[in-house]
């Protein structure tokens, strides 16, 4: 059986899999990190989004074996040691970004790398845009935006911390 | 998903080497083929990793040509300053395609190799008149694709990369779907050393060039020359997303948008 070496949220782990076993399979069976869902069989909901080196892919359309030496973040990845969130998710929390939850470490990865992409900023119009590979059935998608504009300011330190919410 | 062996060559050669088996296959950004396998489509004995061998990565300008490695990722080609310089409107399309997660994994060739007559890069390849490289051979674009997921490769035969005659001007423009976001019918024009191409994809079983707007764009380059030029229903897809004639219809839009997005 092919063995991976990779690091996952900052620890190395050697695992071994099959060749089929897929990113997200390794991550939620294997590590038991079961943040990361899965949501579709298609490749088409990003509920399965993490970092690989970086960029975000979705876990359920690699294979294990292809991260062999990477290092992946996933949402478990994300919160200080302290457990102080990451601005991204304050944000998803203050503008209620969320009703069942199911997309939402998918939401948060990929819109991470989107704000990274982005340092000049986004308006609402690029951040839906930005979020076309992450479906949600719950939102609307509407708090989703707001938070993400809200963190955008915080992560580019252009703000000291989050606004406010509206109610 | 059934099993398979997973080879990952350093070199060009060993991986030749390694497809000579019949029921291993490529894989670059496993966008299209592993969606294929989680539904039990196909049952390759080994699928042989490209995307360890550096020399199908590179993009690069010679002379009057952009070449791009098969395995350079959609979103590497949109961020790309020389592809930016040469060819914009290439680099718009691969900025434009799936989302930030799929062009962060999908590659050129493995779009090419493809040939889903869904997707973009095919109206880009035929409209600029590219010439497909493998580990073989040249081919040209008119002879490349040859209709539904069907192209010249043979088994065995890798595409490593893909030469574009920069054009003056080129322009592209689609409607996509509104639940797959996959192409429903999109036009690619340009204007250059292979001459005046219009290359429709999406609407049907394969992409094609449409002769007429060529020609009446050969005279006279603007959105007005094609107004009149009705695609003809026959031959094009028709399905729940569309019928035939909507997509004939879509062609004319397109093809003026495209031609201002050209400029
Ligand atoms: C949600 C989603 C949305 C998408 N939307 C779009 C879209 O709007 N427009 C669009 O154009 N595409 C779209 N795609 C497809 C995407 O662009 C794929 O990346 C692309 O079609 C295949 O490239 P790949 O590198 O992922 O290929 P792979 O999946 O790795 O391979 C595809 C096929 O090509 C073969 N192959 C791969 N590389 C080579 C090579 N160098 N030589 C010979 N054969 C090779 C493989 O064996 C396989 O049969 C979408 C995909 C997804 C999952
Ligand atoms: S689980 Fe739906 S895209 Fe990965
Ligand atoms: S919150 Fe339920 S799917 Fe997005």
């Amino acid at each position: 059986m092919p063995s991976v070496s990779l690091t996952v949220n900052g620890q190395r782990h050697s695992v071994e899999v099959e060749g089929r076993t897929l990113l997200v399979e390794l991550l939620r069976e294997q590590l038991r990190l079961t943040g990361t869902h899965v949501g579709c069989d298609t490749s088409q909901c990003g509920a399965c989004v993490v970092h690989v080196d970086g960029e975000s892919v979705k876990s359920c359309t690699m294979l294990a074996v292809q991260a062999d030496g990477s290092s992946v973040t996933t949402i478990e990845g994300l919160a200080a040691a302290d457990g102080t969130l990451h601005p991204m998710q304050e944000a998803f929390r203050e503008y209620h970004a969320l009703q069942c939850g199911f997309c939402t470490p998918g939401m948060v990865m990929s819109a991470i790398d989107l704000v990274q992409k982005h340092p000049q900023g986004m308006t609402e119009h690029e951040i839906r845009e930005g979020l076309e590979g992450n479906l949600c059935r719950c939102t609307g998608y509407h708090n989703i935006v707001k938070a993400i504009a809200a963190a955008q300011e915080v992560m580019h330190g252009r703000r000291e911390a989050l606004a406010p919410a509206e109610a | 998903m059934y099993d398979f062996a997973f080879h990952k060559p350093a070199s060009l050669s060993e991986a030749v080497a390694l497809l000579a088996d019949p029921d291993a296959r490529p894989i670059s950004g496993g966008q299209t083929i592993l969606p294929a396998l989680k539904h039990r489509l196909d049952r390759p004995s080994a699928l042989v990793d490209l995307s360890g061998i550096a020399e199908l990565r590179e993009i690069r300008r010679e002379g009057d040509k952009l070449v791009i490695g098969a395995m350079s990722r959609h979103a590497e080609i949109s961020a790309d300053a020389t592809v930016r310089a040469a060819i914009p409107a290439l680099a718009r399309m691969a900025g434009s395609l799936g989302d930030t997660q799929v062009r962060n994994r999908g590659t050129m060739g493995g779009s090419l190799a493809n040939n889903d007559p869904a997707a973009d890069y095919p109206a880009a390849a035929m409209g600029l008149g590219a010439t497909f490289v493998t580990n073989r051979r040249r081919i040209g674009a008119d002879d490349y694709f040859l209709g539904m997921f069907t192209t010249a490769l043979e088994p065995g035969e890798l595409l490593t990369a893909i030469e574009f005659p920069i054009p003056e001007k080129a322009g592209y423009a689609k409607m996509r779907n509104p639940a797959s976001r996959y192409v429903m019918t999109g036009v690619f024009v340009a204007r250059g050393p292979a001459g005046v191409r219009v290359a429709v994809n999406g609407a049907g079983p394969g992409v094609f060039r449409q002769a007429e707007m060529e020609a009446a764009l050969a005279a006279n380059w603007s959105p007005e020359a094609v107004a009149g030029i009705r695609q003809s229903p026959d031959e094009l897809n028709g399905d729940i997303h569309g019928s035939a004639e909507y997509r004939a219809h879509l062609v004319n839009v397109m093809a003026k948008r495209a031609i201002l997005d050209a400029g």
